[in-house]
């Protein structure tokens, strides 16, 4: 059936709308503050819903080599450091730099927890202190962790790091002490408070623009538009855990 | 049946006696005798003194269970900005000098759980110091709980 000018009047009144919309949505209300992240802001009394599923989009090809911009901002906002000496020091991002020999052609990407859909640290946990929240967000919940590292043994991503000394000056948002394990939390205190993660913010901040951030269960969030447009790999995807940390260009 | 001999009498007299001040010494509770200047009491500084979740008596009971339940649904649901929040504790409790709720036998956590002696494990990660300046209450309504705790 061909669609006859009413349904065409429709379609456009519907693109103009649309298009509206996503113009308002733009809108700055404020330098940093745009229309569409106050919309996308939950409630923070409110629980993690089981509909969200907040992933990454890293795009190598974007991410500078020998630039730890990520790093240095994940060390500042979770108040990651401390005089212990390197060997021990608690790692949430790893820079990897990777090589193919044969072509000589280069890439750099940052690697942290995948926040897998079926968690192996998880399923080692022996008190349940590894656990996956309903958005998908793996976490270590320290109140329960005895620091067996069991976990650390299971990531095939080496996420996880134990935290070998007394800690002091934490930021209230995010405690970790002596004794517990840890990872990347995707700055689940930002992301809570409609936020993104810190990393993401200080990529976009260097002008690399390298990592997005989002819901993978909304088809019109820009990190689903970009993974339905480009090519994009999941670290390990032979171990079928379903990382929400996708990887394009490798 | 032979009756006992006034040896066995006079003991057990004695062990009656033993029991009935031990079980009186257990319903004399340390209470009774806080009011007399002898006993030590914690010198804790109150400060903001302004309303709480509840009265200071619930409070004090009551505010392992209520940080503990809270915290779960925190860590595992997500759930923030709730009532009970251990930041906003910290914020309105840390000590004006010092900012923080540890370090000194008068600081608010610290104190309390120093002559209690009831180990005090949250600060090992959470930051016992105030990064917000406290809502309530001006500087002026420090109270020092020294002599009798009557609030």
């Amino acid at each position: 059936m061909s669609p006859t000018p009413n349904d065409t009047a429709i379609a456009l009144r519907r693109a103009l709308i649309g298009a509206g919309a996503a113009a308002l949505a733009g809108i700055a209300l404020a330098p940093g503050i745009r229309l569409i992240e106050v919309a996308q802001a939950r409630d923070p009394k409110r629980v993690a819903s089981g509909e969200v599923r907040w992933g990454l989009l890293i795009d190598t090809t974007q991410c500078e080599p020998g630039c730890r911009d990520c790093i240095d901002a994940c060390a500042r906002e979770n108040a990651l450091d401390t005089p212990i000496d390197n060997a021990q020091r608690p790692h949430w991002i790893r820079k990897v730099e990777l090589k193919e020999i044969r072509t000589g052609r280069a890439a750099s990407a940052p690697v942290m927890c995948q926040h897998c859909a079926d968690p192996p640290c998880v399923d080692v946990c022996p008190t349940g202190a590894s656990f996956k929240r309903n958005d998908g967000i793996v976490l270590v919940d320290r109140h329960s962790c005895i620091g067996c590292r069991y976990c650390v043994m299971a990531c095939p991503y080496k996420a996880r790091s134990f935290v070998h000394e007394p800690v002091t000056n934490q930021n209230p948002d995010v405690p970790r002490g002596k004794g517990c394990v840890e990872g990347c939390t995707l700055c689940v205190h930002r992301v809570d408070r409609g936020q993104t993660p810190a990393c993401v913010d200080a990529c976009a901040a260097a002008g690399h623009g390298a990592m997005t951030f989002g819901d993978l269960n909304n088809p019109d969030s820009e990190i689903a538009r970009r993974i339905r447009a480009v090519a994009s790999s999941q670290l390990r995807a032979d171990l079928g855990l379903d990382p929400g940390v996708r990887y394009q260009g490798l | 049946m032979a009756r006992s001999s006034p040896t066995h009498a006079a003991t057990a007299q004695r062990i009656t006696l033993a029991a009935l001040l031990c079980l009186g010494g257990m319903f004399w509770p340390p209470v009774s005798r806080a009011g007399g200047e002898r006993t030590p009491l914690p010198a804790i500084l109150v400060e903001g003194g302004g309303h709480c979740l509840a009265p200071a008596g619930e409070m004090r009971r009551r505010h392992p269970d209520m940080l503990k339940h809270q915290r779960d649904r925190t860590v595992h649901l997500g759930e923030r900005g709730t009532t009970v929040n251990l930041k906003e504790c910290v914020a309105c409790h840390a000590s004006r000098t010092t900012g923080s709720v540890i370090g000194s036998d008068q600081a608010f956590c610290q104190g309390c759980h120093t002559y209690a002696a009831v180990q005090l494990d949250c600060f090992e990660c959470h930051s016992p110091k105030r990064t917000t300046a406290a809502t309530s209450g001006p500087a002026a309504n420090t109270i020092a709980i020294s002599a009798r705790a009557k609030r």
